[in-house]
């Protein structure tokens, strides 16, 4: 589960940003306890709690002492927002960088892109 | 409650050896710990004195800031479970399991369960086990201890995949429900990397590291690519071992910085993860020395 040589707290954070994003997890909606997460991922507890702690920093989560943890009203913007301030250095560099070992001129990307406009929608 | 340890210039010898040599350590109360070492490398040693077990040679050793040697208050909080426990082998499981009662925090309903749990036969006697089951019996009384500081010295010898399993998951329950600090010393470390907290590798008698375990994580990265490329990056960096494929070259390295992260990867070298156990393997290599 635990394999790309991220650790294993930022990996976990990165779950609960993808749940956030596909709607899974709601917000204003609870998030399950580090203790139920360290249990079900097998973790220490002070891990799980590592990557709270980092989204509760980011503004991604709330706590509310006593209650638990909660996803921020305005989690999902935020979240999408972040991505596309990263979209071009941490999506588009490497694959450019690919592109351009593979002999794949800018000017193919660009076509291809513009025909893809309109595609996905 | 859950205890600390403090082990100040530590040694003790057998005879003219030296099984630990001026060792200084300091374990927080509350966390889980990993103790990792090679054979002969003192573990078994260390742990004994924790348990007051054994008398060091010189130094001093202090379980929750007082001294643990003849601290019968302290001991009795205290456990040290060993490879295949200290049992009779003519008692029955089940009076085996009841000897715990010596504690004053031993939990007797705990300890039947998990025997149920762990299908033990209560009435057998203890000689007629199997290996991993008298491993099993080791871990529940280790469990059902509830000490403030329980350690287990490669108990999980003999049991198969899911009983281990089974035993680490019961292991955190309890760590979740009660503070307390657990010491597992193991060789089978990338199964327990993920429980622990802190991770401390001994060598021949002394620690070699003592570091949170992301630190590990972050420490070790594997370099593969063309020679010259992995070579050119590697410059200045600790190699912790090279292979070498055609024209291809695979450098493990301790600590890789962002920056150069980004070169090796721009000049088309894969960056791949060093599990703890390969870094332990790294570390502890004979013809490493004074690391």
């Amino acid at each position: 589960m635990f394999d790309d040589g991220a650790p294993i707290y930022r990996q976990i954070a990165d779950q609960i940003k993808a749940e956030i994003m596909n709607g899974s997890l709601e917000p204003g909606g609870k998030v399950m306890s580090t203790n139920q997460y360290a249990a079900f991922y097998k973790i220490n507890p002070a891990t799980a709690q590592k990557a709270f702690r980092d989204l509760v920093e980011e503004g991604v989560l709330y706590k509310q002492r006593g209650v638990g943890m909660f996803v921020a009203e305005d989690a999902r913007e935020k979240l999408a927002g972040d991505f596309r301030a990263r979209f071009f250095d941490d999506v588009l560099q490497p694959l450019i960088r690919e592109a351009r070992q593979a002999g794949i001129s800018l000017t193919d990307i660009i076509d291809y892109l513009k025909t893809q406009e309109g595609v996905l929608k | 409650m859950s205890f600390s340890v403090s082990l100040r210039d530590v040694t003790l010898k057998y005879r003219d050896s030296e099984a630990l040599s001026n060792v200084n350590l300091e374990l927080e109360a509350g966390k889980i710990h990993g103790l990792l070492g090679r054979n002969g490398a003192g573990k078994t040693t260390l742990l004994s004195l924790l348990a007051a077990f054994r008398k060091p040679t010189a130094g001093t050793v202090l379980v929750n800031g007082g001294p643990i040697w003849e601290n019968a208050e302290i001991v009795s909080r205290v456990a040290l479970i060993r490879e295949g426990g200290d049992f009779d082998d003519s008692d029955t499981v089940k009076s085996s399991i009841e000897t715990g009662e010596i504690r004053p925090s031993f939990d007797r309903d705990y300890a039947l369960k998990l025997a149920d749990k762990f299908e033990l036969p209560l009435n057998k006697k203890v000689r007629s086990l199997s290996r991993g089951k008298r491993s099993v019996l080791a871990a529940i009384c280790g469990l059902a201890a509830r000490a403030e500081l329980a350690m287990f010295d490669e108990v999980h010898l003999g049991m198969d995949a899911p009983t281990r399993d089974a035993f680490y998951k019961e292991l955190l329950a309890d760590y979740m429900d009660r503070e307390h600090t657990i010491v597992l010393s193991t060789h089978l470390i990338d199964e327990v990397a993920n429980y622990l907290e802190e991770v401390v590798i001994l060598d021949r008698g002394s620690v070699l590291r003592h570091e949170p375990v992301e630190a590990f994580q972050r420490m070790g990265a594997t370099l593969t690519g063309p020679a010259d490329a992995v070579d050119a990056v590697a410059v200045g960096l600790e190699v912790l071992a090279e292979q070498r494929l055609g024209g291809t070259k695979s450098a493990t390295v301790t600590v890789l910085d962002a920056p150069t992260r980004e070169r090796a990867a721009a000049s088309g070298i894969e960056i791949g993860p060093v599990g703890l156990q390969d870094l332990f393997i790294h570390l502890t290599s004979p013809e490493r020395d004074g690391a």
